[in-house]
Formats: structure tokens, sequence, C-alpha cells
């Protein structure tokens, strides 16, 4: 059974879009992590990480979320999460994610969602 | 009438590359017991949690340890046994702090077992380290 995974980086404009596909445990997620890290060393801080067509998320995924929100958001950045479909949502609802990430239907909304200020107090 | 048990076991190499075969192995079992989507996800995620614990935490990323995944359906519920001989741990041991405070300590530890707990009916270990580590869990079957 492979696991079919992919993830891609769009930095064009003021963002960076990071497109997951497939399923994100702890076999992928370092991928993930690899994707986030590099946006954010090219001194990108504005990322929108687009999971329309991402089929599946364990704790190993979840984590990159939270190992890199602090440093974006000092830099007075933020991490979007778009696209989110019912059967992935729970684990984000099990773990309180909603009351500090900013969850947005998609890519255009999320972009928006940069206007308005950072949700939780961290 | 005698209560209709069936038993299923998968063992796989101690990888993280296995993961999607766990969770197709438990999927397939789950909808044979008759669960529905909604909570065969719910199986399934527990079950990635658990062994992805065992292969990290227990057996430290060593391919050549096996993972051993038993499931037992009956009529009410489906038990899914997850089996190492690795290092065990304390399960108390395990922060159950705010998503916030893990985050500012910089700790993502934990998260596995917390989503475990929440998916499942019923969750406990069975500690000898070295020798044999097994964590139970249980989902009981809604009949509609």
């Amino acid at each position: 059974m492979p696991n079919l995974f992919s993830v891609e980086t769009d930095s064009a404009d003021d963002f960076a879009v990071i497109r997951l596909e497939g399923a994100v445990d702890a076999h992928t997620a370092p991928q993930f992590e690899e994707a986030v890290q590099n946006v954010i060393d090219a001194g990108q801080n504005k990322i929108i990480v687009d999971c329309a067509k991402m089929s599946y998320i364990s704790s190993a995924g979840l984590g990159v979320f939270m190992g890199f929100i602090e440093e974006v958001r000092d830099e007075g950045g933020d991490i979007k999460i778009c696209g989110l479909s019912d059967k992935v949502k729970q684990p984000f609802e099990i773990l309180g994610f909603e009351s500090l990430y900013d969850f947005c239907p998609d890519v255009g909304s999320a972009k928006k969602q940069f206007d308005e200020p950072v949700k939780g107090e961290m | 009438m005698e209560p209709i048990e069936r038993k299923f076991m998968l063992q796989v190499p101690s990888s993280t590359a296995n993961l999607a075969l766990i969770r197709e192995f438990v999927g397939s079992t789950a909808q044979q017991a008759g669960f529905d989507s909604s909570e065969i996800a719910k199986l399934e995620l527990a079950v990635d949690e658990a062994c992805a614990n065992v292969i990290e935490h227990a057996y430290g990323n060593d391919t050549t340890k096996e993972v051993i995944v038993r499931a037992t359906l009956d009529e009410d519920s489906l038990k899914i046994d997850v089996e190492d001989t690795g290092h065990g741990f304390d399960p108390k041991s395990v922060d159950q702090e705010e998503l916030e405070q893990l985050i500012s300590k910089r700790k993502t530890g934990g998260l596995g077992m917390r989503l475990m707990k929440t998916l499942m009916d019923e969750v406990h270990y069975e500690i000898e380290p070295g020798k044999k580590n097994a964590l139970h869990m249980m989902k009981k079957l809604n009949k509609k």
C-alpha cells in the first residue's frame, strides 16, 4: 500500500502556498517540515498550507504546524490552514487547533485573512 | 448461540513506511465489522498513532524489529492490540498540556496519546520493557 504523498510550494506574490496531497503521517511529515523550513529560510513568513487534496493527517503532521507557528508570528507572519475537508478536520479539532490557527475555505480567503489580527495570544 | 469472534493479525517491519499498510489493514477490518466511514477514520488514526509511537520511540526507528497489530472482532466491538518488544514507557509520564503550552515549550509529544484516548472507547497499556509491551484499544460498534 504505497503512501502517495506530495508537497509543492508556490512562493509567488507576498505569500508562500504549500500544497499537501495524500496522507501526512510520521513517514511523510518530514517532507512537509522541510517545505515549511525552506519557505522560512527564504525569508517568507506569510504561509498558507493548502490541505484541499490532503487525505489524512496524524499528530506527526499536526506537530509541523505547531513547530513553526511561534517563529513565524514573531516575524509578523502567520500560518493559515485552508481547504480542510470534514474527513481530515477531526484531529485538528480534538487538539484545539481552531483556537490558535485560522482555518479558511480556500487559498484566496486565506490571503485576505492576513489583513486580520492573528488568532490566539501566544 | 456462541458469540462469534474473528481474529486478524498484521506483522510488519518497524518502519514508518508501513503506516499506510497498517491503516489499510485497520480500515478493512473495521469495514468488515460494520463501522461507518467516520468511525473507520477514527480507528485508522488511533492505530496509526499507536504504531508510530512504537516505531519511533519503543524501537527508535530500528527496522529490524517488528510491530504486531491484532484485531479481534465480535458482535459489539473491535479490539485492537499493538504489540512490541521495545523500551516500554510510562503512559502517565506523557504531558497532557494544552496546545498553547506545548507550542511555547516547543514540544509536540503526547499528541498521539491524546488523540487515541479521544478516538477510542478504551485505551490501556501493559508494559514489560524489553519483553513485551501491548497497547490495548477498543471501540464499540454502534448498532443502528
